[in-house]
């Protein structure tokens, strides 16, 4: 093991984090706005992705794909807000988990019907499919943009919530939102918004991945729930605690994979070192989640 | 008798008659379908407890399902390659005996649960939610990826395992044992349910300051509940690897916590054979869309979203036009 190799797997570790941030910032934002636990949230994921990959089929241009992703997650989240979700903030968790779950089962089977079974393919840019020199270190500069672009969307996000006149309304809304129905913000609207919002996130997150992995039926389902954990770890319903969380599961879960195999093969045998090492690694961020929530019931910055 | 009652002794008599005049027509694949009803009622009968009567909404009751079917496959195979099932402290056989492979289902079930149940329930709500998906995906991908039962491909038992000289690979003789057991849990659900624990159980979800000032700690009837729940869930899950002699990773995975759910809420949340109905209307609409359609789910997912929307008490509180006083 060397310290190029850790490094890369540092930067691996961060690449994976701001992809999960992106997911959970969505999430988070939706349940602490609307108080609504949102299973298809890895659905809008699959949308993204699937909007990517047939545009840049289309046009061969990878911005166009990245609009694409947006647009479409977007729409779809604003048309499942005001269709369904809608009618759910009212009701009980357990009305939300059920109705988001047969969402999930009509967006799969859906795009499975539609593009069929097999897995689409996106390219990586040209513009980034080289490699950057860092030190002794060569990285996919397609990895590092990812990393650039999860940054750029978390400062956004923070200037979005902290100084402009829908975050306030968002923050208001979180507080109390019989208040700001009464000074006269339409908000139902509002929800829409906000929904779309996170929907788009997803969506970019999607075809952000989308030349990394396949972009296939069921893809945003581990996604989802990996989320969730960087949800319950940061806390519900706290942006920085979704970057936290993010980070953190990011790094812990791809260093384990890493680091577990190489740290067990100085006491056991290569191939059960790696059996042994796999399975531990991919408990990992549960591990750490149930540490957390032992020390902090409502996770690191978590208000509610 | 009120109407539910009614309906409750209509739908067991209806499940036992199904699987009767399908044996007597000469179709064993109804025979086995009709198992398969029960023995997913068995396994929501089993979460109602936690969900329905608990108000604990577990996502993650899979990962118990999927402990039941792992411990037969695990006895099972150990026993059919005369391998034995562990060397050392002690050396250990695996069994194809039912009732040693249910007890140890549940007790395995049960053991996993206490952990699980006491992390999660320092938390309530949405949290509760998530974590507990959380803690049966961590259960999954420890299956997924620990390459001494099968990884990702599963375990098969290739012979059913043996109840005394039934001849359990008969469809009828293995319907009725699960029909038996499953008359049983419902026994063991009412007799819980309407006693000192299920009232105070009752009270934990209604109001639980409550129950604090009367002298009992809710988190303790939660975790009672969560576990007794998670231990029914599991004997489903080992009767269900018995009817398709196969285990794989995705009867632990989270869209089978979810299918338990949809069992719950589809007959009626709190009524104690809601969930063997939704199973029963669950498993007939699979293999009747499935007839119809390779999408079968799409129509699915659209279904259940209306009843969700529209018919709260489920399919009992729709017939008996009362919601549910569990």
């Amino acid at each position: 093991m060397t310290a190029t190799l850790l490094i890369e797997q540092v930067l691996n570790g961060l690449q994976f984090g701001t992809m999960l941030f992106l997911m959970a910032a969505g999430l988070t934002l939706v349940f602490g706005v609307m108080g609504l636990i949102n299973l298809a949230h890895g659905s809008l994921y699959m949308v993204g992705a699937f909007a990517a990959a047939t545009a840049a089929a289309a046009t061969g241009n990878f911005l166009l794909a990245l609009v694409a992703a947006l647009a479409a997650a977007a729409l779809a989240g604003a048309l499942v807000e005001i269709l369904v979700l809608r009618r759910l903030y009212r009701r009980d968790h357990l009305d939300q988990v059920l109705a988001t779950f047969a969402l999930i089962l009509i967006f799969s089977e859906g795009t499975r019907w539609i593009f069929g079974s097999f897995p689409l393919y996106l390219d990586v840019p040209q513009a980034l499919s080289g490699t950057v020199r860092l030190g002794t270190l060569t990285y996919p500069a397609y990895r590092l943009a990812i990393i650039v672009v999860g940054i750029a969307v978390a400062l956004g996000l923070w200037l979005l919530i902290n100084r402009t006149r829908l975050g306030v309304q968002i923050r208001a809304g979180e507080a109390d939102r019989e208040m700001i129905a009464a000074l006269g913000i339409d908000i139902a609207k509002l929800y829409t918004v906000v929904f779309a919002l996170g929907a788009a996130l997803a969506g970019l997150a999607g075809a952000l991945i989308g030349p990394i992995q396949s972009v296939q039926v069921g893809m945003g389902e581990p996604v989802l729930i990996m989320a969730f954990v960087v949800v319950v770890i940061g806390g519900i319903g706290s942006i920085k605690g979704a970057l936290v969380g993010a980070i953190l599961v990011g790094l812990t879960d791809t260093l384990g994979r890493f680091l577990f195999p190489v740290i067990l093969g100085a006491f056991t045998d290569p191939s059960s070192a790696t059996a042994i090492g796999s399975a531990l690694a991919s408990m990992s961020i549960y591990i750490l989640m149930a540490l957390i929530l032992v020390w902090r019931p409502t996770g690191l910055m978590g208000a509610h | 008798m009120s109407r539910e009652t009614v309906l409750n002794l209509a739908i067991l008599a209806g499940l036992l008659a199904v699987a009767l005049t399908a044996h007597l027509s000469g179709e064993p694949f109804l025979v086995t379908l009709a198992t398969k009803a029960a023995i997913l009622g068995l396994a929501g009968v089993g979460l109602n407890l936690a969900l329905g009567y608990g108000g604990l909404v577990s996502f993650g009751h899979a990962a118990f399902f999927g402990i039941g079917g792992y411990a037969a496959g695990i006895l099972a195979s150990a026993a059919q390659n005369y391998e034995p099932l562990m060397t050392w402290p002690l050396e250990l056989p695996g069994t194809t005996s039912m009732p040693i492979i249910w007890a140890t289902a549940v007790i395995a079930a049960g053991l996993v649960a206490l952990p699980i149940g006491a992390l999660s329930l320092r938390t309530g709500g949405v949290h509760f939610i998530m974590i507990t998906l959380a803690f049966a995906q961590m259960i999954y991908y420890f299956a997924i990826s620990w390459p001494a039962y099968g990884g990702e491909d599963g375990l098969s038992i290739y012979v059913r395992n043996t109840l005394g000289t039934l001849d359990t690979m008969d469809p009828l003789t293995f319907f009725l044992i699960v029909f038996a057991l499953l008359l049983l849990v419902l026994g063991l659900t009412l007799m819980a349910t309407r006693s000192r624990f299920g009232l105070a159980l009752a009270m934990a979800r209604q109001n639980p300051l409550r129950l604090t000032s009367m002298g009992v700690r809710p988190f303790r009837v939660r975790l009672t509940a969560f576990v007794l729940s998670a231990m029914a869930v599991a004997l489903a899950g080992a009767l269900y690897a018995d009817l398709n002699r196969f285990v794989s990773p995705s009867m632990l995975s989270w869209h089978l916590s979810g299918e338990l759910i949809v069992f719950v809420i589809l007959g009626g949340v709190g009524r104690p054979l809601g969930p063997l109905i939704g199973a029963a209307l669950y498993v007939l609409l699979e293999s009747q869309l499935g007839q119809l359609t390779e999408y079968w789910q799409l129509p699915l997912g659209i279904i259940l979203l209306l009843v969700v929307l529209f018919a709260r008490g489920g399919v009992i509180g729709l017939v008996t036009g009362r919601n549910a006083n569990a």
